[in-house]
C-alpha cells in the first residue's frame, strides 16, 4: 500500500468518523487557543503599562508643598502654597538635576465660537515640555519670553482641542481662557489615560506667569502648585531626591527638629510597582493557560485512547485481508497527525483573532508570541500523536485472530 | 496467481503433527492450559473443495484461523503451496493472507463505516493498487456477485446475505488460491444459506478455487466433495 493510499484512508477513516474526529480536535483547538490568547493578553498589559510609564517621562520626582501641620493638626499636602518659582530655579542648578519645571493649575472655562468647555489650566515654563515627555503634534510650544513678558498663548491637549475646534487645526486661532482671549500656538500629542485612569490630554498649558497674574492669581505672588523635577539619570534619583531636600528645608529655613513643609515623590518608583504588577499579571495568566493546555491534552489522550482500542476489531480485519503491521500504524500515525494539525492550525487561529478582537475592543497593543504558539502546538501534538499512536501499535501487535475477537 | 514453489503434484496445504494449546489466566495465577488441537495432520490439495464439522469446542475455528495465517500452531510445521508459514516474517505473513488466501467469517467482518465497493476494495489497497483503479476492479466483481446497485450502501444498509456476498467479493478480489469460509451461512436463513453455498461451489467448479468450509450443518457439508470431521481436537473421520 502506498504512502498516498493510505493518505487517503486515514483521511477517509476521519471524514466518516466526524464527532469523534472533532470532539478530539476540540481539546486541541481549546488548548492552543488559550494559550494563544492569555499570553497575548497578559504581554500586552504589561507593554501598555510600559508605555503608558515611558509617556510620563523618565526619572521623575514630584515635589508638593504642604503637609505643615499647626499645633499637632496635619494638614494635607498642598494646604499651604510653601513653594516658590525661586525653589523651582534653585532646584533646576543642583548636580543631580536636569530640569525644573513649576506648575499652577486651575480649572477655568474655555470657549471659541459656539463651543465651550472647562478644563485644567497648567501654567508652567517651557522646561514642562522636556521634563513630562510631551510632544507637539502641530504648532510650537511656547517660549521664554512668552514666559517673561506673560503672553497670553496656550497649547492645547488633544482632547481640549477637539472639543473646542472640533476637526479644524486650533493652531494661530484666538479662544478665551475665563473670557480673555488666547492665541494657540500648538497641539500636543495625544498621550492617552495615565496609570491613575485620568485623561492626560485634556488640558491646556499657558505660560507660568500668565496664569500667575492673569487667570489663576492666589493670595501669595510667586507661589505654585507643585513642581516636576527631572534627575540627571535613573541612578542618581536617591541623590537627587537628598539635595532637593536639604535645599529646600534650607531655603525655608526650617531648623533640624521641625518637618519638611513639602513632599518630594519619586514617580519612578510608583511606575517600576505598576511594571512589576503587570508581569506578575502576565504571568499568572501564563499559568491559568498552561492548565487549560494540561486539560486539553489529557481530554485528547482519553478520546485517542478510547477511540483507537474501540478499533482493534477493525485493525483485525484489514490484518485479515492483508494490511500489514507497518501500513497499520502509517494510517494511524496520519490520523493523529492531522487532526494534531487541523486542531492546532485552528486553534491558534481562534487564539490569535481572539487576542485581535480584545485589542480592538478594550484598545490595548496585543503581542502575539510565536515561540509560545509553537511551544502548546508540539505538546498537543506530541500528546495527540502519541495516544494515537500508542494503542494502535499494540492492537497491530496482536495476532490478527486476537484482534479480530475484540469486541 | 503466486503459484511459486507450487508444483502440480504438491499439496495446497500440508500440516504435520499439528497442536495448538491456549494458556488462560487461572486463579491464584496458576495457568490453565487448554488444548484445542492435538496431533492433527493434513494433505489439502489444489481445486479441493472440503467441509470441516464438528460441535461447538471441537478445535473447528481454530484450525481454520491456523490454516489462515491468522493464528500461530503451538507445535507441529504448516506448509501452504510449499512454503514453511512458521518461517514467514509478519510482513510476508500480511502478504500472504492479502494475495492466497480470502477468508469469509460467520460475521461478515465487513468495515461498517465504508461502502461495499469501498471494502470490497480494500485488499487491492494493501496490494498497492491506487484508489482508483481498485475501486474500478471492485465495481465489476461486485456487478458479477449481482450486487451492482448496491455498491454504494453501507453493510448496515445490506441483507444478511447481501453483506456475505459483499464479503465473498473482498475474499476474491485478489483472485487467491484458497477461500477459508468460517461458518458462512451461520447467521442466514435457509434460502440465503443455499444461495451462497451454490456460488461457492460455482467458484471451486468453474474458477478451480479451492474452497475450505467450517459448518456444523449437514446440508451445508454436502455441496463439498470431502468431508472432515473433528472431535475435542482430533480428527476422527476424513473421507471424500
Amino acid at each position: 500500500m502506498n504512502f498516498l493510499t493510505i493518505t487517503g484512508e486515514a483521511f477517509h477513516a476521519l471524514r466518516v468518523n466526524r464527532l469523534r474526529t472533532l470532539l478530539t480536535m476540540l481539546g486541541m483547538i481549546i488548548g492552543v487557543a488559550a494559550v494563544v490568547l492569555m499570553l497575548s493578553i497578559g504581554q500586552g498589559a504589561q507593554i501598555h503599562i510600559n508605555n503608558t510609564i515611558a509617556s510620563m517621562g523618565s526619572h521623575l520626582l514630584l515635589v508638593l508643598p504642604g503637609a505643615t501641620s499647626s499645633g499637632g493638626l496635619r494638614f494635607g499636602s498642598g494646604t499651604v502654597k510653601t513653594l516658590t518659582v525661586g525653589d523651582a530655579q534653585a532646584i533646576a542648578k543642583l548636580s543631580s538635576i536636569e530640569a525644573a519645571a513649576p506648575v499652577i493649575s486651575g480649572i477655568a472655562q474655555l470657549n471659541h465660537g459656539a463651543n465651550n468647555w472647562s478644563t485644567t489650566i497648567t501654567g508652567t515654563t517651557p522646561d514642562y515640555f522636556s521634563v513630562g515627555n510631551w510632544f507637539i503634534e502641530s504648532g510650537a510650544i511656547f517660549s521664554e519670553v512668552d514666559l517673561r513678558s506673560a503672553t497670553r498663548v496656550a497649547v492645547l491637549g488633544k482632547v481640549t482641542a477637539e472639543n473646542l475646534f472640533g476637526n479644524e487645526d486650533p493652531t494661530g486661532k484666538i479662544f478665551r481662557i475665563a473670557n480673555k482671549p488666547f492665541l494657540v500656538v500648538g497641539v500636543l500629542t495625544a498621550k492617552g489615560q495615565s496609570l491613575s485612569g485620568r485623561d492626560q490630554d485634556d488640558n491646556v498649558l499657558i505660560p507660568l506667569t500668565t496664569a500667575q497674574r492673569q487667570i489663576l492669581g492666589n493670595q501669595f505672588p510667586g507661589s505654585i502648585g507643585h513642581m516636576l523635577v527631572q534627575g540627571k539619570s535613573a541612578d542618581r534619583m536617591e541623590e537627587a531626591e537628598t539635595e532637593i531636600t536639604r535645599l529646600l528645608r534650607q531655603r525655608h529655613r526650617i531648623s533640624d527638629r521641625k518637618e519638611n513643609d513639602f513632599t518630594v515623590r519619586n514617580l519612578t518608583a510608583i511606575a517600576s510597582v505598576a511594571s512589576t504588577t503587570a508581569k506578575v499579571m502576565a504571568w499568572m495568566l501564563g499559568a491559568i493557560a498552561s492548565i487549560s493546555l494540561l486539560v486539553g491534552g489529557i481530554g485528547i489522550m482519553n478520546i485517542m485512547l478510547v477511540s483507537v482500542t474501540e478499533r482493534t476489531r477493525e485493525i483485525g480485519i484489514r490484518m485479515a485481508v492483508g494490511a500489514s503491521h507497518r501500513a497499520i500504524l502509517m494510517q494511524f500515525l496520519l490520523e493523529a497527525m492531522m487532526i494534531c494539525i487541523l486542531g492546532g492550525v485552528t486553534g491558534a487561529v481562534l487564539g490569535i483573532s481572539g487576542a485581535w478582537m480584545i485589542s480592538q475592543i478594550v484598545d490595548m497593543p496585543i503581542v502575539i508570541t510565536f515561540s509560545m504558539i509553537g511551544l502548546a502546538f508540539t505538546f498537543v501534538a506530541i500528546i495527540g500523536i502519541f495516544f494515537g499512536f500508542y494503542p494502535a501499535n499494540k492492537a497491530a501487535s496482536l495476532k490478527p485472530v486476537e484482534a479480530l475477537r475484540y469486541e | 496467481m503466486t503459484n511459486q514453489g507450487c508444483t502440480p503434484d504438491q499439496p495446497l496445504i500440508r500440516v504435520e503433527n499439528l497442536y495448538k494449546t491456549y494458556q488462560l489466566e487461572g486463579q491464584a495465577n496458576q495457568p490453565i492450559c487448554h488444548q484445542v488441537l492435538f496431533d492433527i495432520n493434513l494433505e489439502i490439495h489444489s481445486g479441493e473443495f472440503i467441509a470441516i464439522m464438528g460441535q461447538s469446542g471441537s478445535g473447528k475455528s481454530t484450525l481454520m484461523n491456523i490454516l489462515g495465517c491468522l493464528d500461530a500452531p503451538t507445535s507441529g510445521n504448516y506448509w501452504l503451496a510449499g512454503r514453511n508459514v512458521a518461517s514467514l516474517a509478519n510482513n510476508e505473513l500480511a502478504h500472504v493472507r492479502n494475495c492466497s488466501i480470502g477468508f469469509v467469517f460467520q460475521g461478515f467482518n465487513l468495515l461498517k463505516r465504508i461502502t461495499a465497493l469501498d471494502n470490497v476494495a480494500i485488499p487491492l489497497l494493501y496490494a498497492g493498487m491506487n484508489r482508483k483503479e481498485s475501486r474500478k476492479r471492485a465495481l465489476t466483481l461486485l456487478q458479477q456477485t449481482g450486487l451492482g446497485q448496491f455498491t454504494l450502501h453501507y453493510p448496515n444498509q445490506l441483507s444478511g446475505g447481501q453483506q456475505q456476498r459483499v464479503a465473498i467479493s473482498r475474499a476474491l478480489i485478489n483472485q487467491p488460491q484458497l477461500i477459508l469460509a468460517d461458518e458462512p451461512t451461520g447467521n442466514l436463513d435457509t434460502q440465503t444459506s443455499h444461495e451462497i453455498m451454490t456460488l461457492f461451489k460455482q467458484l471451486n467448479e468453474n474458477q478451480g478455487i479451492s474452497i475450505i468450509l467450517v459448518t456444523h450443518e449437514d446440508d451445508i457439508a454436502s455441496y463439498a466433495n470431502r468431508l472432515i470431521r473433528l472431535k475435542d481436537g482430533r480428527i476422527i473421520q476424513d473421507k471424500k
